[in-house]
């Protein structure tokens, strides 16, 4: 096990380190002027264009400025946005709304993923099932572009059930809709392979020796199928987080939402190459923390599991 | 008509049956593909979004045939007017025809769904064929590459790729999407077809064909890729629908098509801020990109199901 971790946080480095260089290099490489970006139409001086130069190491070869930024990442200085705000302090404003609303969204997704996935596991075939198949099949389609607006227009603008917009400090009520259609993300996926591993683990041996000693349906189903039922769904936990993320980005945007998200928007559409850096970065030790965790806990969840 | 069509002729050469319309007679033993055209038959998500993908398709090959006028006749004067006879579904916040420039969207998604879904898919044939049939070293390295292209979140990267790639103002942006989509989306079609080949490479007939003097390029081609590409087709189907959807969300958020390109993810963007006084030019493009993404999806959901019947 200790030496699955160290290997794994080894891969984690060197993956780190491949995608904040790729991120760095295509925001950054071959840019046309980045001070006369800065300033805008105005003429720059000579003295300016020096002291700027200097300061941001623009006269360096790439891979030294590489060096530099990570150097100052690796510290907790992320750089200034290009609206002069310091991108740790814009950072540390907008993680608390997004794991507020994540935590929301999953714990929304995962209770009716589970609750619908056990029902229609143990009852395959039936109108429920077949019901829950063809609405996942919905929800897995439905672009994020169209379900958060259109749910918006519906339960908010139209309907009126809940705040249309978040805003600076959102309560749990305005943060509820955005988290069910960040939750509907995931919910199809679980809710499949909860559905699947109840179906797949109700005929295996264990379970019929569970019936046959006498053991109540109910605790059949609640000790036996389900604990061995929600290993896989905890590893979707993983994958999903990746789905979370870019869900984020236009939930939060079109909710009006200060989150990680919304300031990874802005900075696109703005073309604030550090702010866009900095977020994606830590997005990525996130994506990769997280999947590192998931992977440990399979392997706790399900001792069969063995990480050499 | 070509996806429907390819996904057709896909089932073709897997099985020696060249015409399984025939496959139904009792006496004639049946192919793979045989079976699965008639069990698709009795489907009707298949034959649902079968007729919904073939609409689609027409939108966007002829768009004038569904009768909209002209997307780009726009007039502040008739801002937000409602739906009429000229106009179906009523003037946007520009005062552009919503009807026509739905009808219209429906090219930029095709064309950037089908292109860089080729892309993807002549990579992830590549990767998955040299991988899975090789082994070895060369599997080991080109399993780590996929992993690594796994390993980045999927739209942070196409985020930075298609700013990176867009960068000139003056294009449309339709090839660095299409780029965009087709570099990072191949690895799950990767992953399929690699882990199809090496179930086939174990097979009798390859050992045969070995045995016959086949050599390497001759069993690739005429052996492996024939009986393993079903469920690369299937994949590939369902990232058509993904790579529509992500065409739309790179629009949305202005990365994706611009400079008066017509996109239903613009589309949406621009009416967003008006829903209040105006939902349908939001509403209309929402309609059509949800179906559109749920025809492909459902499409290669169905062919899967009937290619493999144990998923069920």
């Amino acid at each position: 096990m200790f030496r699955y971790i160290v290997r794994r946080l080894l891969q984690m480095v060197l993956t780190f380190f491949g995608a904040t260089f790729i991120v760095y290099a295509l925001m950054f490489a071959n840019q046309d002027n980045p001070l006369q970006a800065l300033v805008g139409e105005k003429p720059l001086t000579e003295n300016v264009r020096i002291a700027l130069t200097e300061r941001y190491h623009l006269d360096e070869p790439f891979l030294v400025q590489y060096w530099y930024y990570m150097k100052g990442m690796l510290q907790g200085d992320f750089g200034t946005s290009l609206t002069g705000r310091k991108i740790s302090e814009m950072m540390a404003q907008a993680w608390p709304v997004t794991i507020r609303l994540a935590i929301i969204a999953m714990v929304i997704a995962a209770t009716i993923a589970v609750v619908a996935g056990v029902i229609s596991g143990i009852r395959r075939g039936s109108t429920f099932d077949n019901v829950t198949l063809v609405i996942t099949l919905i929800i897995l389609s439905l672009p994020i572009v169209v379900l958060a607006p259109v749910s918006q227009l519906l339960f908010a603008v139209k309907l009126g059930w809940f705040p249309p917009t978040a805003g600076a400090n959102p309560t749990f009520w305005a943060l509820l809709l955005p988290a069910l259609v960040l939750g509907s993300l995931v919910i199809a996926t679980e809710l499949r392979v909860t559905r699947s591993s109840v179906a797949e683990n109700l005929r295996s041996d264990y379970v019929r020796t569970a019936r046959a000693k006498g053991l109540s349906r109910k605790r059949v189903i609640g000790v036996h199928v389900l604990r061995n039922s929600l290993i896989p769904v905890v590893t979707l936990i993983g994958v999903d987080i990746g789905g979370l993320m870019s869900g984020a980005i236009v939930t939060e945007k079109i909710f009006n939402i200060p989150g990680v998200g919304f300031n990874l928007f802005r900075g696109i559409t703005t073309e604030d190459g550090p702010l866009v850096v900095g977020f994606v970065s830590i997005l990525v030790i996130v994506f990769l923390v997280v999947n590192l965790l998931v992977d440990l806990l399979y392997a706790v969840l399900d001792p069969r599991i063995r990480y050499e | 008509m070509s996806d429907l069509e390819a996904v057709m002729a896909a089932e073709g050469p897997i099985g020696q049956l060249q015409e399984p319309k025939h496959a139904g007679k009792r006496d004639k033993p049946r192919s793979l593909a045989g079976d699965a055209w008639i069990d698709l038959r009795r489907n009707k998500i298949f034959w649902f979004s079968a007729v919904l993908v073939v609409i689609i398709l027409a939108m966007s090959a002829f768009p004038s045939l569904f009768g909209a006028g002209d997307p780009r006749d726009c007039a502040l004067s008739r801002q937000h007017a409602p739906a009429s006879g000229n106009a179906f579904f009523g003037y946007d916040f520009q005062g552009c025809d919503v009807y026509a420039k739905t009808i219209y969207g429906a090219r930029a998604s095709i064309v950037v769904g089908v292109l860089a879904t080729l892309l993807s898919g002549i990579i992830g044939l590549a990767f998955g064929l040299s991988s899975g049939y090789a082994g070895g070293w060369l599997d080991a390295l080109l399993s780590r590459g996929i992993d690594i292209v796994l390993g980045v979140p999927f739209l942070l990267a196409a985020i930075v790729l298609a700013r990176r790639l867009s960068a000139d103002p003056n294009s449309t942006g339709i090839v660095a999407v299409t780029v965009t989509l087709g570099v990072l989306g191949w690895t799950t079609a990767a992953r399929i077809m690699r882990s199809a080949v090496i179930t086939s490479k174990n097979q009798d007939y390859v050992a045969a064909a070995r045995m016959l003097g086949a050599g390497p390029g001759r069993i690739m081609m005429r052996h492996v890729l024939p009986n393993s590409i079903a469920s690369f087709i299937v994949v590939l189907t369902i990232l058509l629908g993904t790579n529509i959807a992500t065409e739309a969300t790179l629009s949305f958020l202005g990365i994706g098509l611009k400079n008066g390109a017509i996109s239903w993810g613009i589309a949406i963007a621009e009416a967003g801020p008006y829903v209040r006084t105006a939902s349908a030019p939001l509403i209309w493009p929402s309609v059509f990109l949800a179906a559109t993404v749920l025809a492909f999806i459902m499409l290669g959901d169905a062919i899967r199901d009937a290619f493999d019947p144990k998923l069920r």
